[in-house]
């Protein structure tokens, strides 16, 4: 017995310039938010994005990014509708604000699915909105996407980076490019986490506050991007993703 | 008419079988087609007809369906998946992602929506046949 999903994965994913999974391990440390308004600034930038919730229990960027009604279109497989200048696809178009509980090899098949009939098309960029843990979808996401490129989050709490560092360490042994460590909710200046990303040999891409103000823009898209939080987020990817044109374009293929 | 994705799929996985096997030609590759998904049978064997090329040209494709067999891992029922009962919309979402049934579907005899998909969930190559060299 085949299964015949896997074999179009690459042919799906072919015109994705770059891969960008927004991961970290630990849950509740702010990828959703990293994720999404990376997203929207690499829009504004001209890029041309998309964003994918891998979170298949229990999406939530749909929330963030205010998504509206629109719902994908079917052309010979699943094109993601266009919100905010952003491709987005997510579980939710299909679980209707019903739980979807799965078991891991369940959200193993939803994944595989979804990355078989989706049409991406042409992107420079398309960020993934990562769950929580080392499971299942950051497994299959290593087993069926080539090239794929981690950007990690973290807490400044040692709770949070007892997790990260285990998932730095697995990204090390597996060769996966990282491309650094964004430490999120900062409430005090503090070098713990600079010095633990970098003993480890990666780079500390920088802080972003523990920003009050974001509960209430959430949704709210300019509102999200004139925060503390997106102000601080647009210069650390400045640096990465928006002067150096493009990183390096993925390789499909061995 | 995310049936030709699927369709695709099927092409591009046995083209790679074939490559790897050295088959020279394709006489016949038998897919089985689960029910949960609720494929178009007469789309998919469209698409399917259409994107056939090179060694897999001449292939005759024979479908086999399977009814979808769930069992509740809580108390045990098995049941099989009919999509009487479910609104047009939830039929919709288990066609593109099978697995957003445990959002829709309940056990019959204790309500839970923790359930094994057994069989006939969705679609899947049983065999490739070769064709014989001497003709
Ligand atoms: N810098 C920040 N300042 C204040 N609140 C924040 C900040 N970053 C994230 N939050 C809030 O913290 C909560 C968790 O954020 P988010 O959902 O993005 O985390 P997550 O890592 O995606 O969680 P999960 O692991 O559940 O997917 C949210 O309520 C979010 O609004
Ligand atoms: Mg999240
Ligand atoms: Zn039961």
């Amino acid at each position: 017995m085949i299964d015949p999903r896997t074999a179009i994965i690459d042919e799906r994913l072919k015109n994705v310039r770059n891969v960008i999974a927004v991961s970290s391990g630990k849950g509740g440390v702010g990828k959703t938010l990293v994720a999404s308004v990376l997203a929207l600034i690499l829009a504004r930038n001209g890029y041309k994005v998309g964003f994918f919730d891998l979170d298949f229990t229990s999406p939530s960027s749909h929330v963030v990014l205010n998504i509206g009604n629109e719902q994908p279109k079917e052309e010979k497989g699943i094109v993601p509708p266009q919100i905010h200048g952003l491709r987005f696809m997510s579980v939710v178009y299909y679980s209707a604000g019903r739980a979807s509980s799965l078991r891991g090899s369940e959200t193993s098949d939803a994944f595989i699915e979804l990355l078989a009939v989706t049409k991406w098309g042409n992107l420079d960029y398309l960020i993934l909105d990562m769950p929580p843990g080392i499971g299942d979808v950051t497994l299959d996401l290593l087993r069926f996407v080539q090239n794929v490129k981690f950007l990690i989050v973290t807490t400044p709490s040692r709770l949070a980076f007892e997790t990260v560092g285990k998932l730095l360490d697995l990204l090390r042994e597996t060769k996966n490019p990282v491309v650094g460590v964004i430490e999120n909710m900062q409430t005090q200046e503090s070098t713990w986490i600079r010095s633990q990303v970098e003993a480890k040999g990666f780079s500390y891409l920088g802080a972003l506050p523990f920003d009050s103000e974001l509960e209430q823009n959430i949704g709210n898209i300019d509102g999200l991007l004139n925060t503390q939080f997106g102000k601080n987020l647009k210069k650390i990817i400045e640096n990465l993703f928006l002067k150096n044109a493009f990183l390096e374009k993925r390789k499909v293929g061995c | 008419m995310h049936e030709w994705a699927l369709a695709e799929a099927v092409v591009s996985a046995a083209s790679e079988v074939v490559e790897k096997s050295g088959m020279k030609k394709v006489a016949s590759i038998n897919i089985g087609l689960g029910e949960l998904q609720q494929v178009d049978l007469e789309i998919f064997k469209f698409a399917l007809s259409q994107l056939l090329s090179g060694r897999l040209k001449d292939a005759k494709i024979k479908i086999r369906k399977t009814r979808a067999r769930l069992k509740c891992r809580v108390c045990g029922c098995r049941w099989l998946f009919s999509k009487t009962g479910l609104d047009k919309s939830s039929r919709e979402a288990i066609h593109f992602v099978p697995e957003i049934a445990h959002a829709f579907v309940r056990c019959p005899e204790c309500n839970s929506p923790d359930f094994e998909v057994e069989q006939g969930r969705g679609v899947w190559i049983e065999n490739i046949v070769g064709k014989k060299r001497c003709d």
